[in-house]
């Protein structure tokens, strides 16, 4: 859609309207100014009225540099209004649009700063991660549009995820970074599972349950009922052994990451009222170019893993000293 | 004939005395979140936290301490000017006690969280239809003076109140139009842009008629008087006055440079904020010229300095206005802290100073004293004033200026130069300094308290101050 060219009125009349009420108010200034030269003054002596015993007004004149500074700024207006949008539907001499700018200064900088961003893209994400110039670029994306929620380290906090640990909701290669990137992503989890009659004392013990398989704290007796619990009312997502799968985003609860807190009490809100979070997408709005920078930016903040076809075995996390970058057969630097 | 009717000075003096209560309870709210900003740990609990009390703060400044001495001041001086008493006593009483409540209900319901979301009419609707009251009252108390009044033209002072009087009624009504769902919870009646416009139409406005036009109703009465001396110029103050209100009606859109608004609305605002500039200067003109020939009471009249200052601090942010109006300044300027300190040249150097002046003016002689209990103290309070306000807006232009540079700064590939959060850690010094700015301007406004209790304490309540007839030189 052609913004430059579009009205801003329903109708005609409202143009108009504008027009004439704008002209007439600015030309009123002046005049309301000018009639001002007839008027008659006693320079230094009072009005002759007098209010509350000793309110008077002198009769002096309009000071001169402000009758002219006045003057000055209805003349600029007027001139401004022939040269930029302001009369209604007229668009000025010089055809400025606050959207023109903004177009115009896009497409200058996308010329001037794309093939700088472009020369990434003919290189794998991995041999990116590699370049120091990229990596420089990528973390200045980074600092930009992805620190405000995962923060300047990417370590994250509370309920926003760690992009330096190796464990990834929704997969750690390459291809599934740029998909989240790209997409976005919403998790969900329903209140109750997928058992919603369950009861408060049943939601406790199935937690107690799920504290087991990750080695917190938990009430053996508990553990015990909310095992026979669990295949009901959790492992539709979270599997029969609690691993989770990675393809639909359903966390691991087996390992010692708790993204919304590992408390009793968390645990048990998440379940009863269950939780939604979302990333949102950033496709369209950073283009191909930057996304593959930030893909390999994160990827090799060091949990990435390689791609599937070419280390089908790195299901796990690797550790968080050794990335899988280093395992994986990185091509050659083109440059 | 005349001589057994008197003034109506109580609820003068009731509106003037929580005037300099409510102006120490805004401005502790103030130095509060000023605080927060610095020590975020402050946040202690979400009723007291910086979003909550924000709000509290502007609404205590402007409506509470702002209001109650444009009502002490405008009750004073209709009665005055116009040499009658004030019209409908009852009434008037009834807008105190109205106002009270309203500024109450403010103090709890903005802690409490709830709000409509609009800047400066951030309260529920069962309020704004009290505010509506109370106002319409207001609006037949003093026009109702106006109309009894024993002289035959109206002075200055009367015409700027009762513009701000009218123009405020206009404002409320249209920009607080909404739909309640509750009794606690409304939504705009307006959406998308024109909510947006309509909101600072009513916002800047807020700003041009009761923190602008009503304050210079305040002054044409308290600077003359404080003076000695003739107003400067009686068709300055026809020209700038019809000048004034019809064109701050148009500046609201200044507040949307960049946004969805379309661009004529934009460019009007920005063209009718620059016309603006030389009615505003009207009234600093008139003003200050008025003590043209008395400039030696400036040595030792502290009650002048604080005026002669307010209207110092009002010519310099009624141009930087304009100035902040201009598309391409707004664009470094917008978003910044730049446009807060800008608010509080006016706020503090301006509505405070010349709202503190005409106050030390009044209680002496609202409780039957020749002077404040203190002179020296009032002096120790112009300087804490004077030097708060100047920390305060220097610390913000600096960091205004700094935060927009370092957000447009970029890097040789294009990128952002700094993250967001570094322009924030670049701040703290500055917001380190503000604070200490409005710690000084509260401790001024604790010294003003003592000082007026300790006035009051030996005076007596004035209610028997004779309407004087009006004199007959026309």
């Amino acid at each position: 859609m052609d913004f430059n060219n579009t009205s801003d009125f329903v109708s005609g009349f409202w143009n108009m309207f504008v027009i004439g009420l704008v002209l007439v108010s600015i030309l009123w200034c002046a005049w309301f100014l000018w009639i001002q030269g007839s008027v008659k003054f006693n320079p230094g002596e009072v009005t002759g009225h007098k209010w509350d015993e000793t309110l008077e007004e002198y009769s002096n004149p309009l000071p001169n540099w402000w009758r002219w500074m006045f003057y000055l700024t209805v003349l600029f207006s007027l001139v401004y209004l022939a040269l930029y949008p302001g009369l209604g539907n007229v668009s000025g001499s010089f055809g400025w649009t606050m959207r023109g700018q903004y177009d115009a200064e896009m497409k200058a900088a996308e010329a001037q700063y794309g093939p700088k961003f472009n020369q990434f893209l003919k290189q794998d994400v991995m041999t990116v991660a590699k370049n120091q110039e990229a990596k420089e670029m990528g973390g200045r994306l980074f600092q930009t549009y992805c620190a405000q929620c995962h923060g300047g380290d990417a370590g994250g906090t509370t309920s926003f995820p760690n992009l330096k640990d190796g464990d990834w909701l929704w997969g750690g290669t390459p291809e599934k970074i740029k998909e989240t990137l790209v997409n976005g992503r919403m998790g969900i989890m329903t209140p109750m599972g997928t058992k919603p009659d369950m009861d408060g004392e049943q939601v406790k013990d199935v937690v107690h349950y799920v504290r087991s398989l990750s080695g917190l704290t938990a009430d053996s007796a508990r553990v015990q009922r909310g095992a026979e619990l669990y295949p009901q009312a959790c492992a539709a997502c979270h599997q029969a052994d609690g691993k989770g799968m990675q393809a639909a985003g359903y966390p691991n609860l087996t390992d010692k990451i708790w993204l919304h807190g590992s408390s009793e009490a968390k645990m048990i809100e998440i379940v009863t009222k269950g939780v939604q979070n979302q990333m949102p997408p950033f496709g369209e709005f950073l283009g191909e170019a930057k996304i593959h920078l930030l893909t390999a930016y994160v990827w090799g903040l060091g949990g990435g893993v390689p791609p599937e076809v070419a280390a089908p075995a790195a299901v796990e996390a690797p550790p968080a000293d050794a990335p899988a970058a280093e395992a994986a057969p990185a091509a050659e630097q083109k440059q | 004939m005349q001589s057994q009717a008197t003034y109506n000075y109580k609820v003068v003096r009731q509106f003037a005395v929580m005037t300099v209560i409510w102006g120490i309870v805004g401005m502790l709210v103030g130095v509060i979140i000023a605080a927060q900003l610095v020590w975020p740990e402050l946040n202690v609990i979400e009723f007291l936290s910086y979003g909550r009390l924000r709000p509290l703060h502007t609404n205590a400044v402007i409506f509470a301490f702002g209001g109650c001495a444009l009502f002490a001041t405008s009750y004073y001086s209709v009665q005055r000017t116009n040499h009658t008493s004030l019209f409908l006593p009852k009434l008037a009483s009834f807008t105190f006690w109205g106002w009270q409540l309203v500024i109450v209900l403010a103090a709890l319901s903005l802690p409490l969280g709830f709000t409509s979301g609009k800047e400066y009419a951030e309260l529920e609707w069962p309020i704004d239809i009290l505010i509506t009251v109370v106002w319409v009252s207001y609006a037949i108390v003093f026009f109702g003076t106006i109309g009894t009044r024993k002289t035959k033209h109206i002075y200055v002072s009367n015409w700027f109140f009762g513009a701000m009087i009218i123009a405020v009624a206009l404002l409320h009504l249209v920009n607080s139009a909404a739909i309640p769902v509750d009794f606690f919870k409304s939504y705009s009646a307006y959406s998308g842009v024109q909510d947006a416009m309509i909101q600072w139409w009513y916002g800047h406005n807020a700003v041009g008629f009761f923190l602008t036009a009503g304050f210079l109703g305040m002054m044409y009465y308290f600077v003359p008087k404080q003076a000695g001396r003739p107003v400067y110029s009686y068709r300055l103050s026809v020209v700038h006055f019809w000048a004034l209100i019809f064109t701050y009606m148009w500046a609201g859109p200044h507040h949307l440079h960049y946004t969805a608004l379309p661009d004529w609305t934009s460019s009007i605002g920005m063209l009718f904020s620059l016309i603006l500039l030389a009615p505003s200067w009207g009234g600093m003109i008139n003003g200050i010229m008025t003590l043209s020939g008395a400039w030696h009471k400036l040595r030792d009249d502290p009650i002048l300095k604080f005026m002669i200052t307010s209207l110092s601090f009002y010519g310099m942010s009624t141009f930087e206005g304009p100035m902040m109006a201009i598309k391409t300044v707004n664009a470094l300027s917008h978003y910044t802290d730049w446009t807060v300190g800008h608010v509080h040249s006016g706020a503090l150097g301006w509505v405070a100073m010349i709202s503190i002046g005409a106050i030390y003016y009044l209680i002496p002689r609202l409780f039957g004293k020749s002077e404040m209990y203190s002179t020296k103290l009032i002096n120790v309070h112009f300087w804490l004033a004077t030097l708060g306000t100047v920390l305060y807006i220097a610390a913000l232009w600096i960091s205004g200026v700094m935060q927009g540079l370092m957000w447009r700064a970029t890097n040789a590939d294009g990128t952002l130069t700094y993250a967001f959060v570094e322009s924030v850690k670049a701040s703290y010094p500055f917001w380190t300094i503000r604070v200490i700015g409005g710690v000084l301007f509260l401790t001024g406004m604790l010294l003003m308290a003592y000082n007026m209790f300790k006035t009051i304490g030996s005076g007596r309540a004035v209610d028997d101050a004779k309407v004087l007839e009006p004199a007959h030189a026309h």
